[in-house]
């Protein structure tokens, strides 16, 4: 399906938004200003907007530790992510959670998850959710190829086929799991063989190019919402970096790193859509603005923003104060 | 002897082990790192480095990558052990211990009961402890209880360099299955490490400070932040004996029993949760076993009921500082 210009701007605008964020997130961690971990989605900004573009506040999505560019694609507030990964009150968490534990449920984000294979599960709760409550909504569970190895997600696999529930597997294989490689750690090497296993459709994708993502993902929402039950998709994408902030990355070659770079998702689109002259450089080149003013405003105001204050938000949020 | 810091102790443990015993296989995520990639195999060592330069050594046989399959993981180095061979699994954060509960509480920890004495499992599961790296709540428990409360298990946390070592070597060596804590925030500390390969008994615990005022009794990342409670209230005059465990299961209850009897008065620093911590758990035991020699109630330093947070200034105030240590010393001094 054709794309309208509007939409073409919107798929850019989060792809660009993405890039822009993650690339301050590194700048900022490097600064001193990002405490603890933090895992970047360079490189893979096609696959979550992809993935994400059709879908409404209402549907749901489950995340991995690797959850930026999740919540950008689905429409969370920067500034809100900015100032919880940099642990402010104000931040989406009150500063609790961080860039491993970003959630917004009014927007459908049931969060960034440390766990690997942690939402797998959750996603299929939620899917249960919407099928009981005959909503028309599905939720989206995210793994990464490394994910796809953990005992929870293969349970929620069969589950989700055994509930009939409307729940989208999405495995985002950038070929590692930290230092390994996928080729090295997933046995039977398909991931999406392993999928239909259980009966269930996977299709597998270019996730360095959008369109092929949206479409798949238009089949995906088509199979679930029309009640056929769980679908799949092995989404195959380069991860830019290192597995962490700050990763030295001595098991990557530095040809295999200059060539992950070819792979750009972003230039890509803006190639294609000029080409076909459906946007013009001036107005690429207006999103990119804008894009970068958002996220210098993010960055300016969780730099300034007040940290949380122990004496009241230490123990809030447990039923119980024991000490 | 040599300074070694807390990390460079559990390397030098582990390699003196493999070369001593090739029963003895590592068997965990990242150990090697690399396999399948276009640079270096085995510069990586494990995310923190704990098996920095033991692939080039041991090579892939005896250095186990393996999925990202805790539950396997676990039980496979369970069926390793049971069968001959002497596992050292990893478990990353000790965290990711909820996706292989089964592996470890029904089945390592019930073979020698539950199979009429018959079953050996040299089985040790390494796992990193702690709050303090801002890595917030699923990537910084502290989960000695848990394990401390099963039996079947034995369960080490040692508080530096020197204790890394030799506690180490005598999990490898233990018939039974051991859980080995090391306290990330302590990887860098140093002090003085004998070369040689030696071990340290499990449930003797070690007396860093003798005092006759007040016995603090403190386990892993605390034990140092217990010292420097002493080491301030040494100022004004007050004995404080500091007391380690090493290990919470078995735990030596006698020489703390022994301690509080010299002193009559008890603080214990828990990096937990206060309900069913370790703090709770000796403080029983010493109400139990030693309320006689008690001059004062017993203080119980822990984290509070949360989860760990993210945000440095509240993680910070999670953990018990000395300065808290030193206040709860003080409330029962007067
Ligand atoms: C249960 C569990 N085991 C191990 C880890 C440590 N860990 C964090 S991310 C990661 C790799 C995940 O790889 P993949 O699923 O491919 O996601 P990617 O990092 O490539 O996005 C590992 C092993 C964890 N967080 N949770
Ligand atoms: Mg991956």
């Amino acid at each position: 399906m054709q794309l309208s210009r509007d939409e073409l701007k919107r798929a850019y605008e989060r792809m660009f938004l993405i890039r822009v964020f993650e690339e301050r997130v590194e700048k900022e961690f490097s600064a001193g200003n990002i405490p603890g971990f933090t895992h970047v989605y360079l490189g893979q900004e096609a696959c979550a907007v992809g993935v994400c573009f059709e879908l409404t506040d209402e549907d749901y999505i489950g995340s991995t530790h690797r959850g930026h560019g999740h919540c950008i694609a689905k429409g969370v507030d920067v500034e809100g992510m900015m100032l919880e990964i940099m642990g402010k009150a104000s931040g989406l968490c009150g500063g609790k959670g961080g860039s491993m534990h970003i959630a917004d449920l009014k927007k459908g984000m049931l969060g960034a998850n440390a766990i690997v294979g942690g939402s797998p599960p959750i996603a299929v709760g939620a899917a249960l959710t919407q099928k009981l409550n005959k909503t028309g909504r599905v939720a989206v569970a995210f793994s990464g190829d490394g994910g796809a190895n953990q005992g929870t997600v293969f349970e929620a696999l069969n589950m989700a086929m055994v509930l009939h529930v409307p729940v989208i597997f999405v495995f985002e294989n950038n070929e590692y799991g930290e230092f390994t490689t996928q080729s090295y750690a997933c046995g039977g090497v398909h991931i999406a063989d392993r999928v239909r296993g259980f009966g269930m459709p996977c299709e597998v994708v270019d996730g360095t190019d959008f369109f092929p993502v949206r479409e798949a993902m238009q089949r995906a929402l088509e199979h679930t919402r029309g009640d056929k039950g769980p679908y799949a998709l092995e989404i195959q994408c380069k991860r830019f970096g290192g597995h962490y902030v700050g990763d030295p990355q001595v098991y990557r070659s530095e040809k295999e790193l200059v060539e992950a770079r070819a792979y750009d998702p972003i230039p890509r689109f803006r190639r294609a859509v000029s080409e076909a002259a459906l946007l013009s450089e001036a107005e690429f080149n207006e999103i990119e603005s804008a894009v970068q003013d958002r996220v210098d405003i993010a960055v300016q105001s969780a730099l300034a923003a007040l940290a949380p204050d122990p004496a009241t938000d230490l123990t809030k949020h447990v039923y119980v104060k024991y000490a | 002897m040599s300074k070694k810091t807390y990390l460079q102790a559990i390397n030098e443990a582990l390699r003196q082990e493999m070369r001593r015993d090739s029963k003895v296989i590592l068997i965990g995520e990242d150990l090697v790192g690399g396999h399948g990639a276009t640079g270096e195999v085995g510069g990586a060592g494990g995310p923190f480095g704990q098996m920095r330069g033991l692939y080039k050594e041991f090579g892939a046989d005896r250095m186990i990558d393996t999925p990202i399959s805790e539950s396997a993981i676990i039980g496979a180095a369970a069926g390793a052990a049971l069968t001959g061979l002497r596992p050292v699994a990893e478990l990353m954060f000790v965290d990711f211990v909820g996706v292989c509960f089964d592996q470890i509480f029904n089945q390592v920890a019930k073979f020698r009961y539950m199979f009429g004495g018959n079953a050996r499992t040299p089985l040790v599961i390494r796992a990193t402890i702690g709050a303090g790296k801002r890595a917030a709540a699923q990537h910084s428990q502290t989960l000695h209880p848990l394990f401390t409360m099963v039996p079947g298990l034995k369960v080490a946390m040692p508080s530096n360099p020197y204790d890394a070592k030799g506690l180490l070597i005598q999990a490898i060596r233990d018939d039974d299955p051991v859980i080995y804590l090391e306290s990330k925030s302590l990887f860098g500390m140093e002090c003085e490490v004998p070369d040689e390969p030696y071990r340290i008994p499990f449930g003797e615990a070690n007396i860093l400070r003798e005092g006759k005022d007040l016995t603090i009794v403190a386990l892993g990342a605390m034990v140092p932040r217990a010292e420097r409670a002493a080491a301030e209230l040494a100022k004004d005059g007050i004995s404080v004996e500091v007391l380690d465990p090493r290990t919470t299961s078995p735990l030596d209850e006698e020489s703390i029993l022994e301690s509080v009897k010299k002193t009559g008065r008890l603080v214990v620093v828990d990096e937990s949760p206060p309900r069913c911590s370790l703090a709770a758990d000796i403080a029983g035991m010493v109400a139990d076993k030693g309320f006689k020699f008690l001059k004062a109630p017993i203080k119980q330093v822990t984290c509070p009921h949360t989860p760990v947070p993210f945000a440095p200034i509240l993680e910070d105030a999670y953990l018990p500082s000395p300065t808290q240590i030193e206040m709860a010393a003080r409330s029962i001094l007067d």
